[in-house]
């Protein structure tokens, strides 16, 4: 069923971007990661104008993390006061992300780094993470028994200390909040929910545990994309409604599904399929920026920017 | 949509009497409604030849029927491999492209249409970018990959021998419209010649409009964007708590 959508001004098969949604939707609640990492070039794959695709996007991020959420609140999987704590480091860091932003924008080849970051992040993110679970699943396997993750670094010695019961955690509030930052900006740079950086960060750099990291990663994610729509809708006008509520029936759907599937398997497990995942969207924009396209020109509508 | 068809058959004035044939048009609709549901359409362009004296001898009589969209600005950009990737390194922007061009004739293009007549009047494809486009040096290279990628999109078609010719007085083509339209008045122009030179020519406008729930939306999104994007955002929340809660009540 063809449908036409009335910002992006294209006629696209809805049950294609149902499709996109649901499979989307499905590895956000798995993960926690928002999926904008992913929807974002599935979309223009589908014809829809780039600057559209990341505005609605961010949008059904906001849907399907909050479905998922939902699910992880029942569970009592998310830290709540350590999310309020990564969500002002959060807030701070992607308002300065679009200020930079629309700085490299003035200077030209914004796409170019928006790639460039993709790649250095993905893969360093992916590779570190596929290295460190598959060293504790070995590890696991030779003792029989999950390996203690209770390490004091530098971390946990600065001021400022508080209590994440949740977490189990009782460490200064200086380290989440600059992580909530860093991730701010670059998911402002990158038009994503950040999820991706923020679940390894808050495990590898935070101690926190695997079970509760994915549920506070998209308490944090709701807040930063929802600002970032609303951003996109007021300055620019690209958020779709009607792509929106396609991408979001299926996206939501699947985030439920993603989350039963998620609470099944193992957190070692969990975080090998994210960083294979990470990993091969880190390839395919990598082969992408090294291999000759077939079109060596490309067609901007609207003036040089 | 074709039973809607209206029929505006517009006869000329009698100023232009001087030409000695003269184009009397119709159009299937000269308004396109989009939909929430619009695939593209076909509009059927028609018409006939009036003339007071016989068929004039010698070649014989053409036509060219040339739909346009409306023109925006354009950047095209061209890629270089440097420092290993491939990065755009220059780019040239076009003032004015059609969003979509389509030119319809009944033989070959350049066996029907003069290249003066064509520079004059800006029919072929390059013709229409160029003449408004902005002059850039070395600029050919971008707007022949423009044509090439538009052309490969279909919002540029050549459709030489889609024009049936009658007795060399009726003449009738059909240009399919795709879903991806833009919103705008589309610039229809018809061209009699003979030995390629233009005879008499006829403009008239196609109106695309949005409507119903896309033409809301898309007024909402510009005229109150805070109000728009909170309506997003509280879509989303409430699918988001929906399924969830859908979800739960499968599971207990």
């Amino acid at each position: 069923m063809q449908i036409y959508l009335p910002i992006a001004e294209v006629s696209v098969n809805a049950f294609l971007i149902l499709g996109l949604g649901g499979l989307v939707g499905v590895l956000s609640g798995m993960f926690g990661v928002g999926g904008g990492f992913l929807i974002t070039p599935l979309l223009f794959l589908a014809g829809i104008p780039p600057a559209v695709a990341v505005a609605t996007s961010a949008n059904q991020i906001v849907a399907s993390s909050f479905s998922a959420l939902l699910a992880h609140l029942r569970r009592k999987t998310v830290d709540i006061p350590m999310g309020g704590v990564l969500l002002i480091g959060g807030l701070a860091g992607s308002w300065m992300g679009v200020y930079l932003f629309n700085y490299l924008k003035s200077q030209g080849q914004v796409d170019l780094l928006v790639k460039l970051c993709y790649v250095f992040f993905l893969g360093i993110v992916g590779g570190l993470m596929l290295i460190e679970s598959l060293r504790a699943l070995w590890r696991q396997r030779k003792s029989g028994k999950p390996a203690p993750r209770t390490k004091h670094n530098w971390v946990h010695n600065l001021p400022f200390k508080m209590k994440f019961r949740v977490s189990g955690l009782y460490i200064s509030v200086i380290p989440p909040i600059m992580v909530g930052l860093l991730v701010g900006i670059l998911a402002a740079i990158m038009g994503v929910g950040g999820g991706f950086i923020m679940v390894p960060a808050m495990i590898y750099l935070l101690g926190m545990p695997t079970k509760v990291v994915i549920g506070t990663s998209l308490f944090q994610i709701i807040f930063v994309t929802g600002f970032t729509t609303l951003l996109h809708a007021v300055t620019s006008n690209t958020v779709d409604i009607l792509l929106a509520v396609l991408l979001i029936l299926g996206g939501v759907t699947g985030a439920q599904i993603g989350t039963r599937i998620g609470a099944r398997m193992k957190a070692e497990q969990l975080r090998i399929l994210l960083a294979l995942l990470v990993l091969a969207v880190c390839l395919q924009l990598a082969v992408g920026l090294l291999l000759r396209p077939s079109e060596l020109f490309s067609v901007d509508a609207g003036g040089a920017g | 949509m074709r039973t809607l068809a209206l029929w505006l058959a517009l006869l000329l004035p009698s100023v232009a009497i001087a030409e000695a044939e003269q184009i009397v048009l119709g159009l299937s609709h000269d308004e396109v409604a989009i939909t929430a549901t619009f695939t593209g359409t076909d509009i059927l362009i028609f018409g006939a030849v009036k003339r007071d004296t016989p068929i004039p001898q010698g070649s014989p009589l053409q036509v060219l029927i040339t739909v346009s969209g409306p023109l925006t600005p354009v950047t095209v950009r061209h890629k270089e491999q440097r420092y290993g990737i491939w990065i755009n390194t220059s780019s040239v922007a076009v003032d004015a492209a059609p969003s979509f061009y389509a030119v319809a004739t009944t033989g070959p293009l350049r066996d029907v249409l003069s290249e003066t007549e064509d520079l004059r009047r800006s029919i072929s494809i390059p013709r229409a970018i160029r003449s408004i486009g902005a002059a850039v040096e070395n600029s050919a290279d971008y707007t022949d990959a423009l044509i090439r990628i538009r052309a490969g999109e279909g919002q540029y078609r050549v459709l030489e021998g889609a024009v049936d010719l009658e007795q060399q007085t009726l003449f009738r083509t059909q240009v399919a419209l795709p879903a991806n339209l833009i919103e705008g008045n589309y610039a229809t122009r018809i061209f009699l010649t003979r030995d390629g030179r233009v005879v008499d020519s006829f403009a008239t406008e196609i109106a695309v409009q949005k409507v119903g729930l896309e033409r809301w939306l898309f007024k909402l999104s510009r005229d109150f964007p805070l109000l728009y994007g909170l309506l997003s955002l509280a879509i989303a929340i409430v699918a988001g708590w929906s399924a969830s809660a859908a979800f739960q009540g499968t599971r207990r």
